[in-house]
């Protein structure tokens, strides 16, 4: 067998993924849909939608615009809470054999800390530190876009967290390297991005935004070339692992941003538009190490030629 | 989920509006009244699929009708496509309109584009007898007349202008209509205030009714969390999503704003 030579496997801070493929934060919900359309054993994980202590209803509609080869949302982290993630999610989730990353977002350090230390209890196998989301107003964003700010909330959670800590990072920042390396020295095992840019549409005919939130997070093929640039320049700044994401549709995207430096990626707006996305960019993946000859995707890490 | 199907025909039905059939035997064997497809619609700048409802299905034949108003990027490539072509759809998805034994006299009310899922509705409703209401700004943007006619006992047509049948809003033939008979359910599907104000006269006559509701969706299937609208729950408020939760709704549980 020709697959059988092909190693998908990778090792992210102590977290072994069969492969490189996560489903991305927010657009995959709790993987009950999906489990519709293909089996969910055969992602390398899961990151789970935005969870926060307590169930938040998010932004007012429309929370969604389309945009040339992307989208703009403004979801505004609805969720049910961390608790009812832990008591009706994970059991579901646990039936199949693939990671789950909890993502975590909070108003305040405080917040930040006790979800950490409630999900270090729970059955999962990462927690995604959260400090990017650009639809909320507290929290997130106002940390993840601050050197001090990301470095006061990973160093305290750092110190309750017993799970490998993934730290997403916003793109909506000047230098995401001097950001990312505030997150290794505060404690963090891995850091992905990017998150969503920050974006608006307007509807010009009602002059009007078209996001009830006015503001929203750009994703899609539109934000790849930006995504891959932040992925490339991050890998070279910090000796932590890199999750890469943005636009990623193919398994040669992918294999893109394995090349600029991540270690495994996650993927998200593509499966909106199809819905079996992720499990072909697996196959893609392995399409594209096959015909190059390359037999391990740590082969492919990094191995960008400049 | 198989997604390639093809392009049966596509028939206008005014200037800018089009009824595509679709070959689909899988969608048409289990697509209910009220439910929609997520269309892939081609073209460069389409990336988001639009969702449509089912506007007829043909089960015997393996086809189903969606009704197409030309609007925008998405739309205008859906209306390029020609016969045969392959066309990449998920489907059916969604809660369609409630079919009851116990409703024996229905009314559905559509305005516009609205009229479309209310066809199929008509077609597969155990009800014995069956009232069609429909609204359209002006004559020129009547559609489906005849198609409705065949599918129930009464059909009453309202313009804005009064070019084509009464003059004024579906509304008012609704408030009219209910006055004059007993009717045990009402379906509801066309603009907001269209169905704000009908769905209050409804309640006025203490008649539950059902409203299929639209909103910008992304991933059609209840994953993505966009297509947010506002529902009565335990005496608050809460969002629910059309694409999952919906797109029909008991009228009694929207929150109109």
């Amino acid at each position: 067998m020709m697959e059988n030579r092909i190693d998908l496997t990778v090792n992210i801070a102590g977290l072994s993924l069969k492969n490189p493929v996560i489903a991305a934060s927010g657009t995959f919900g709790f993987g009950r849909e999906y489990s519709a359309f293909f089996n969910l054993s055969r992602l390398g994980g899961i990151a789970v939608k935005g969870l926060t202590l307590k169930p938040r209803k998010g932004n007012p509609p429309p929370r969604i615009a389309e945009t040339p080869a992307g989208i703009l949302n403004s979801v505004g982290l609805q969720n049910p809470g961390v608790h009812a993630f832990i008591r009706d999610e994970i059991p579901f989730l646990r039936r199949y054999e693939t990671a789950i990353i909890a993502n975590a977002s909070g108003n305040t350090v405080e917040e930040y800390e006790e979800m950490v230390s409630i999900l270090s209890e729970a059955d999962v196998d990462a927690v995604e530190l959260n400090l990017s989301c650009p639809n909320v107003k507290e929290g997130c964003l106002v940390f993840g876009s601050s050197v001090s700010g990301i470095t006061q909330v990973v160093s305290r959670v750092r110190k309750l967290c017993k799970k490998p800590l993934i730290v997403k990072l916003t793109p909506n920042v000047t230098d995401i390297s001097e950001i990312a390396c505030a997150a290794e020295a505060a404690g963090a095992d891995a850091v992905s991005l990017i998150n969503t840019l920050l974006g608006m549409a307007i509807d010009a005919k009602t002059r009007r935004p078209v996001l009830g939130n006015v503001t929203g997070g750009l994703s899609g093929p539109a934000v790849k070339p930006i995504a891959l640039r932040m992925v490339y320049e991050v890998s070279k700044a910090v000796k932590i692992p890199v999750i890469g994401m943005g636009g990623i549709t193919t398994g040669t995207d992918m294999a893109e941003f394995l090349l600029a430096g991540a270690s495994a990626v996650m993927i998200g707006t593509a499966g909106f538009v199809n819905p079996y996305a992720w499990v072909e960019a697996v196959d893609g993946l392995e399409r594209y190490m096959l015909e190059s000859g390359v037999k391990s995707v740590s082969e492919l890490i990094g191995g960008l030629m400049v | 989920m198989n997604l390639i199907h093809r392009v049966g025909s596509i028939k206008p039905l005014n200037e800018d509006t089009f009824l595509m059939t679709i070959e689909s035997a899988e969608i048409a064997a289990a697509g209910l009244p009220g439910q929609f497809v997520n269309v892939r619609c081609g073209g460069p700048d389409a990336y988001l699929r639009r969702p449509f409802s089912l506007c007829r299905v043909h089960r015997d034949q393996g086809t189903f009708d969606i009704g197409v108003q030309i609007r925008g990027r998405g739309t205008q490539a859906l209306s390029l496509m020609r016969e045969g072509d392959p066309i990449d759809i998920m489907g059916p998805l969604g809660r369609g309109f409630s079919l009851k034994s116990e409703d024996k006299r229905i009314a559905v009310v559509g305005g516009g584009i609205g009229v479309f899922p209310l066809l199929q509705l008509l077609r597969e409703h155990p009800a014995a007898e069956k009232l069609a209401l429909l609204g359209f700004r002006i004559r020129d943007q009547v559609i489906m007349e005849k198609d409705f006619r065949d599918e129930c006992h009464e059909l009453c047509i309202s313009t804005d202008d009064g070019s084509w049948g009464v003059a004024g809003f579906v509304t008012s033939l609704l408030e009219k209509k209910l006055a004059e008979k007993k009717i045990d359910r009402v379906f509801i599907c066309g603009p907001v205030p269209m169905m704000k104000r009908a769905v209050e006269t409804c309640k006025g006559k203490n008649i539950p009714c059902e409203v299929s509701l639209e909103e910008r969706m992304g991933c059609g299937i209840g994953a993505c969390l966009v297509c947010a609208c506002k529902v009565k729950l335990d005496g608050c408020w809460d969002y629910a999503h059309v694409c999952k939760d919906g797109p029909v709704f008991s009228g009694e549980s929207v929150i109109f704003e």
